[in-house]
């Protein structure tokens, strides 16, 4: 809604209205498109970043999860960008609040079944879950990768 | 009746249209001078707000001078138009005739040969199966093109299934089809050659006139889906050299439920009928008329004609505004179908490294549509922007933005508005789009299929 003030165009009465007017969209998937936390980018040069990057253009899905892992093998900070439908951003958006504050095999853990079910994704959407849960675990691999690196070369 | 004129000059007042339009009225005395402040349009209990309609590909509503026309014929005068022993059915055949005789006009026919069907499905149909079915023992060959309707695709399915022979002709990036590669397709046992008037998706025009010319001269019958061009662009059977046309009555302000099929007389084009019955539409469509249905219909071509020009310079106008104002305000939007050649109220745009239904979702004040896979129940990007030759990542990022007689330049600079603040939000959260600044070939990445 900040949008439309944004936008400073006088309407009639569109203002206002916070409710959605798309039948199949559940709140919460609106809710991660309006609200979007941690939309955004990391350095993923820096050594403590992993980047997961997954799906495919032709597709009409992808999603770039990035990960800061902290010296205890603890993520701190978790930031992504999608290029997909509602359901994609809100299940990339909802992967990047879990995975904060969880260790590399706990996020490793998260579910696509528990996105969805979340979000309340309707059978036809259930591969944007999926596709959230292998970008969690792309970045981890990644993020392994660096650091198996890192470590042969000390 | 003037009460609910009354009605409905205002609701359509709210939704924002007619104020310039009040003069036109379909010889009726002028509509009551209504105060000139929008009232408040109700508000659907379920789903919030109306959004603003910009999808007249989809549908139209109705306009209120074809539901004044419709209301006898849904309260009083009910009767069968084919009872032939009173006068309900003489009341309602006089009018279902008036009706045959107003759709004729608007597309150069004479009344004898417009039949009636249930939308201009049926009428596709009818025209396809019925031609190629009759004239199958001599001639199983059809020619049609790769972005037709589904009606018509599935169609010809059904009868590459009975054994005959499809070839479905492909488009170029303008969505205009080769003359050349149609004439080498004709071969001596061609009966049919379906090709659309205007697409319903990307609203290029193809060039049916010289298609009904070549046609006509090898003896083949031109059937034309019209659903997207009657009563919006000139549509006259004789100039186009057709010989089947199909009409659809919600396409133009009329009635759903309500659609036409021009079969010709001469030459004279037989068909096998899909429906059989009492053999009513000269046994080619059995089943009761509907003549609330009809005489709806009839008041749209009616108004359909005499409006024409005026609408087309309104669509024609609002058109422009909304592509300049995008395409100004905007990078990296491409036009998908030919700028030129194509009917101005129908836009698709494709806004690059955005998806269409995470756009149409940040767009929800507006209704729209996209060729997005997305969007679709069967997870496949629109087959039309395929066959076109769209990237299929543009075709996933496609929007069709419908402009018609309504629709008021407020309207278009809302949507406007907030097609630019979308598609910049998203833009923000797109991974593709900061590659592309970052100057990275997105082409050029291997992308993990799955």
């Amino acid at each position: 809604m900040a949008y439309l003030q944004r936008l400073g165009v006088p309407l009639r009465r569109v203002a206002m209205q916070s409710r959605v007017f798309a039948a199949s969209y559940h709140e919460k998937v609106i809710d991660h498109y309006e609200n979007p936390r941690n939309v955004g980018s990391m350095n993923k040069e820096d050594s403590d970043v992993g980047t997961g990057l997954v799906g495919a253009p032709a597709c009409g899905d992808v999603m770039k999860l990035q990960i800061r892992v902290d010296g205890d093998g603890k993520i701190v900070d978790a930031k992504f960008k999608t290029f997909g439908c509602g359901s994609a951003i809100a299940s990339s958006s909802l992967a990047t609040e879990w995975v904060k504050g969880k260790t590399l095999d706990d996020a490793g853990e998260i579910k696509n079944t528990t996105i969805a079910k979340e979000l309340s994704l309707p059978p036809v959407k259930l591969h944007c879950s999926m596709l959230a849960e292998d970008a969690i675990k792309a970045a981890l691999k990644d993020y392994k990768g660096k650091q198996d690196k890192m470590e042969s070369t000390c | 009746m003037s009460r609910l004129g009354v009605l409905l000059w205002r609701d359509l007042r709210a939704a924002g249209g007619l104020s310039r339009r009040l003069h036109d009225s379909v010889g009726r005395t002028a509509p009551p001078a209504l105060p000139l402040e929008r009232s408040e349009v109700p508000e659907s209990s379920n789903y919030g707000i109306r959004p603003l309609y910009m999808d007249v590909q989809a549908t139209t509503r109705l306009d209120p001078r074809v539901l004044d026309a419709m209301l006898p014929y849904l309260t009083s005068l009910y009767g069968n138009p084919h009872s032939r022993t009173h006068a309900y059915g003489w009341e309602t055949e006089e009018a279902v005739e008036a009706a045959r005789k107003q759709v004729a006009d608007l597309i150069g026919a004479d009344s004898r040969e417009i039949v009636f069907t249930s939308g201009a499905t049926e009428s596709n149909n009818m025209a396809i199966k019925g031609v190629a079915r009759f004239y199958k023992a001599k001639k199983s060959h059809v020619i049609t093109t790769q972005i037709e309707h589904k009606c018509v695709l599935d169609s010809c399915r059904a009868l590459e299934s009975e054994g005959m022979d499809i070839t479905y002709l492909p488009v170029g990036k303008n969505g205009i089809i080769n003359l050349e590669e149609l004439e080498s397709a004709m071969r001596p046992e061609t009966s049919l050659v379906s090709v659309m008037t205007v697409n319903n998706e990307i609203g290029v025009r193809q060039p049916v006139e010289e298609i009904g010319q070549m046609c006509r001269s090898r003896k083949i019958f031109f059937h034309t889906d019209a659903a997207q061009a009657v009563g919006k662009v000139p549509v006259d059977v004789n100039a186009m050299t057709v010989d089947l046309m199909s009409i659809s009555g919600h396409k133009f302000y009329g009635p759903k439920g309500i659609g036409a099929l021009y079969v010709r007389r001469r030459p004279r084009v037989r068909l096998e009928p899909i429906m059989s019955g009492g053999g009513q539409e000269r046994g080619m469509r059995s089943g009761t008329l509907p003549a609330p249905l009809l005489v709806g219909l009839g008041a749209a071509c009616e108004l359909a004609g005499r409006e024409m020009e005026y609408d087309h310079a309104h669509v024609s106008a609002m058109s422009e505004r909304l592509v300049k104002g995008l395409t100004s305000r905007l990078d990296h939007v491409v036009r998908n179908g030919d700028e030129r050649q194509t009917y101005p109220g129908c836009v698709n745009l494709s806004f690059a490294y955005v998806e269409g239904e995470s756009l149409l979702m940040a767009m929800k004040d507006v209704a729209l549509s996209s060729g997005s896979a997305c969007t679709s129940a069967s997870l496949e990007p629109s087959y039309v922007l395929r066959a076109v030759g769209a990237d299929e990542d543009l075709a996933h990022s496609s929007i069709r933005f419908g402009i018609g007689r309504f629709t008021t330049e407020e309207e278009v600079d809302f949507t406007m508005d907030r097609c630019v603040a979308s598609v910049n939000h998203l833009r923000e959260m797109s991974p593709l789009y900061e590659m592309v600044k970052e100057g990275i070939d997105i082409k050029s990445i291997q992308w993990s299929q799955h």
